[in-house]
């Protein structure tokens, strides 16, 4: 009694620091944005690294690690609703994806229009994921059972339809929509139409050329900058838009965190445009991968399935007796992944300028991956598309780093186990610290 | 005078913010069979939980005296090993194993490598002849029914070498024959010297079985009683120690709420329980509720209640339902499923807010939606500001004490938990609501404004039917009461006419089958 009563009388270091962290919320300033800032400080490692300093940060590796990552991106989003349903996963995606890919470029191997052979690839996409969420969602087949058998036997479909053979496809309008070669780009149109503009676009223009560098003022595609430019308006009004809307309501959110925030966020974005522009302007894929992630941001923030599948995630039979059809939720979320591998297939074919059966070995786990470290919960109920996003780059500058430096093949994938480890296993503690 | 076996002294347990127990002394004598009583939640299964060492030494203050030694449990086995083995309410057996594995389970026979799976079986068959149980102990427990697994579990108790032998509700789930076999089987332990607890609401069996009866209330021991000699001790004289509390201004008064037409009213409703479809849990109840009115169901628990509101509530509980249900006087079919219950303009406000009320992941403002996002969107697209709207204006009106409505569920305090619930179903904008046990854990100035939220609602001309097992409640709050027993009503009161004593004589008389 007395023991606890002294200390109570002096408080040591250890209650300042408390006291601290509480005032400040630092403790839920790291718990909120840890994946962000491992993002920040494995790319400023992999950015000092003596011999390669500065080599992850040219043009040609950011376009890449979009390129490269783009299944990543589309797959976790489905993922993403399916881990919010109560920590389902579906293994079968990296098949799906093979499975519509091999039918897609065997059609338009033997002449099929290309957009044809499209949407059959996401019909496909579509069935298979209604299929498998059929057995999952009615007949209550648990999901890693129906995905695993889905796994083998689209795998095995996909060898079918391949006879064990690669495709390749030569249809330029494809693999310029789709895919990520060098025809993929949005053209400049600007400099291409407008003469004046173009002409500033020379080494002897001393203002320009110290702000784009002279490896790239020749190439730098203005159009490029000018949508980033757009995009970083069209998010300060939103962001603004939303602040204003909430002082109104008196929802008490700190409003210089917010702006300091919007900030950062604009500032990223220019750097992110500037660094297109000078290599070869907008990807097409970051297209795809920016409509995906933005439909599914306003699906799971604003419409009432969203709203339904973290609730399901969060308490099923509080949902059910909320008068929740809870089964229609996992259907739609099985079948939703599939409509994404749909398109993850078109995006893997284009890039891999053709098919081969083992395509897609693996994607399952990348997605999984991308979601678990970005945040969501093993047990469902909480995670966001952002987090998902700053997963699945994560995952991406720690493989293109690797590369850049060197490191060997087979150990890069003990350090993506490592990371993932350490991820879920800060979730697993923080929630263990609010009981 | 017989050796003391056990003795609890002073013993004091409190939870954040409940004591739930207060300075109990408890004595058992060796051999004898000592009966707790007391209403839920009065501190019973705490008692039994300090003494067997769920709550381990250190979370409690006071002694423990067991065979002229204190004793210090850090864990149940630490108990067990003594010879005090607890038999919980709940059945704790594994429906996929055989008899023989259950009754050894984390208890196992033979080497450290290898399990002995001759002698576990053979000496499972000893102890179920002890108990009288002519089933092969190579039976698997989901093939026997719930009264032999009762005697299985006493089984395993044996098994563990049980001198003191702690029966928490041994017959709540048994029919009438089974629960006689069970209570003369404990008589004859008690010949061969065995000591016993029993806690149990049914006082006939008390009365019939035990020598010694401690009442428990509110968290301490109130009075010990002898029915050691010819004739047993009446029932009424055990109810007076439980209930005997005295009423106070606990529940506010509704005054000039208006009594209008039969909202609600179901005939004949019978449900039959999801997993063993032979038994009824309703058995051909008929009620009625009017517009205005609050409507009392009380009755112990495992009564049936809960299942008759989520049976009326879209189904969500039970198969086989049969029964009539009109609404407003007109006859109505509500098809499986929450949801058209809802179109009905029926809530149910779960007793379990926890699992099966709140998404406790989500926050205040997306629960309070939960059950009615239609009213705040447009074409399946929430208007964020609308409901923010909607989740401050229950805010006020129910007084949630929170920073903001963006606060997670999970982070508030139980009474405003609760809150939150009612606040979810009122946005439902229900006609008829089915509160279970809307003030169950939550302290007493919370439950005063539950009750206010319950005359607001009565006073708009809603139905309400209020089930609760605290007698107190039901007496103080309702209209009309009805009074529930083993799946049945047997009996119906006006609150005028009710009383703590005659409801539970009605509940006692039918328990015994007359």
């Amino acid at each position: 009694m007395t023991m606890s009563e002294n200390v109570k009388k002096a408080p040591g270091f250890r209650e300042n620091l408390t006291e601290f962290m509480q005032k400040y919320k630092v403790g839920s300033f790291f718990q909120k944005y840890t994946m962000l800032i491992a993002l920040v400080v494995v790319t400023i490692v992999f950015a000092c690294w003596k011999g390669k300093e500065g080599l992850i940060l040219m043009p040609p590796n950011i376009t890449g690690l979009i390129a490269e990552n783009a299944y990543v991106f589309v797959l976790a989003t489905g993922m993403l609703l399916c881990i919010l349903t109560g920590g389902n996963i579906d293994l079968s995606v990296g098949s799906v994806v093979c499975f519509s890919g091999a039918v897609g470029c065997t059609l338009m191997a033997s002449g099929t229009n290309v957009w044809i052979a499209v949407l059959i690839m996401l019909a496909i996409g579509l069935c298979i994921g209604t299929f498998q969420g059929f057995w999952i969602a009615k007949l209550k087949v648990p999901a890693f059972i129906a995905t695993l058998a889905g796994m083998y036997a689209f795998r095995g479909f996909t060898n079918v339809v391949m006879n064990g053979l690669r495709v390749d496809i030569t249809n330029e309008t494809f693999l310029n929509i789709f895919g990520s070669g060098k025809g993929s780009y949005i053209p400049d149109i600007i400099r291409n139409t407008n003469e004046g503009i173009n002409s500033w676009f020379t080494k002897d223009n001393a203002t320009l050329l110290k702000l784009i560098g002279e490896n790239y003022i020749t190439k730098f595609n203005v159009t490029c900058m000018l949508i980033g430019l757009i995009a970083v308006a069209a998010f300060i009004l939103l962001k603004t838009r939303k602040i204003l809307v909430q002082k109104r309501l008196g929802i008490s959110q700190s409003i210089p965190g917010q702006i300091v925030s919007m900030v950062l966020i604009s500032a990223v974005m220019l750097w992110f445009f500037f660094k297109l522009a000078c290599y070869r302007g907008l990807p097409m894929v970051l297209i795809w991968i920016g409509l995906i992630l933005g439909i599914y941001q306003y699906v799971t923030t604003k419409t009432a399935m969203g709203r339904h599948l973290y609730a399901v995630g969060g308490n099923e039979k509080a949902t059910a007796l909320s008068g929740v059809k809870t089964r229609n939720v996992y259907w739609f979320a099985y079948a939703n992944i599939g409509l994404l591998a749909g398109l993850a297939g078109i995006l893997t074919t284009a890039r891999g300028k053709g098919i081969d059966p083992t395509y897609g070995e693996g994607y399952e786990m990348d997605a999984i991956a991308a979601c678990f470290i970005g945040g969501a919960s093993a047990y469902g109920g909480t995670g966001k598309v952002s987090g998902m996003i700053i997963g699945a780059l994560l995952m991406g500058v720690i493989n293109k780093g690797m590369i850049i430096i060197g490191v060997d093949a087979n150990f890069q994938k003990v350090v993506k186990g490592i990371v993932l480890l350490l991820a879920v296993m800060f979730d697993v503690l923080s929630k263990r610290q609010k009981r | 005078m017989a050796k003391i076996l056990l003795e609890m002294r002073n013993i004091t347990k409190t939870f954040p913010g409940v004591k739930a127990l207060d300075n109990v002394n408890f004595q058992v004598e060796e051999g004898e069979i000592h009966a707790l009583v007391g209403e839920n939640g009065a501190g019973k299964s705490t008692l039994m939980n300090v003494l067997s060492g769920i709550y381990p030494y250190g979370t409690y203050e006071g002694d423990i005296v067991y065979n002229g030694n204190v004793c210090k449990f850090n864990t149940i086995k630490d108990s067990e090993k003594l010879g005090i083995v607890i038999i919980h309410q709940e059945l704790a057996l594994v429906p996929e194993m055989t008899i023989g594995e259950n009754m050894y389970l984390g208890n196992e026979r033979g080497h450290k490598f290898a399990i002995d799976w001759n002698k576990t079986y053979s000496e499972a068959d000893k102890y179920l002849k002890m108990v009288g149980l002519s089933e092969s102990s190579k039976t698997l427990v989901k093939d026997i029914g719930t009264g032999k697994q009762q005697l299985v579990e006493i089984a395993k108790a044996l098994a563990k070498q049980a001198k003191l032998l702690i029966l928490d509700e041994p017959t709540s789930s048994l029919n009438e024959e089974d629960s006689r076999a069970l209570l003369d089987l404990m008589l004859s332990f008690k010949k061969q010297g065995m000591t016993m607890i029993i806690i149990s609401h049914k006082l006939n069996e008390v009365s019939y079985v035990a020598d010694t009866i401690t009442v428990v209330r509110d968290g301490a021991t109130i009075e010990t009683i002898d029915n050691s000699g010819q004739e047993p001790v009446s029932e009424e004289r055990i109810i007076k120690g439980m209930v005997g509390r005295e009423m106070t201004n606990r529940f506010p008064k509704r005054e000039n709420v208006p009594i209008g037409d039969k909202m609600l009213e179901v005939t004949d409703w019978t449900v039959h329980h999801p997993l063993y479809p032979e038994r009824k849990v309703v058995d051909g109840v008929s009620m009625y509720v009017r517009k205005g009115e609050v409507v009392g169901i009380y009755g112990l628990m495992g009564a049936g209640r809960t299942e008759l509101a989520m049976s009326i509530f879209g189904q969500t509980y039970g198969t086989n339902i049969s029964g009539s249900m009109k609404i407003d006087g007109k006859p109505v079919k509500i098809r499986k499923g929450a949801d058209d219950a809802i179109r009905h303009k029926i809530a149910y406000v779960t007793e379990d807010r926890k699992g099966n009320g709140l998404v406790l992941s989500q926050s205040i403002k997306v629960n309070t939606s939960l059950a009615h996002l239609d009213a705040i969107s447009s074409h399946t697209v929430i208007d964020g500001d609308k409901e923010y709207a909607v989740a401050e204006e229950y805010r006020d009106k129910l007084k949630i004490k929170t920073p903001t409505v963006e606060q997670l569920v999970g982070n508030l305090s139980g009474g405003n938990q609760q809150k939150v619930l009612l606040a979810k179903w009122m946005f439902a904008e229900p006609d008829i609501m089915l509160l279970d046990e809307p003030t169950r854990g939550i302290d007493v100035g919370a439950k005063y404004e539950i009750y206010c939220i319950i005359n607001d609602l009565a006073a708009a001309g809603k139905c309400v039917v209020m089930i609760s097992s605290e007698l107190p409640e039901v007496l103080g709050m309702s209209d009309r009461i009805y009074i529930m027993n083993e799946g049945k009503f047997v009996g119906e009161m006006k609150a005028e006419d009710a009383t703590q004593e005659n409801i539970m004589a009605l509940i006692l008389k039918s328990g015994r089958g007359e």
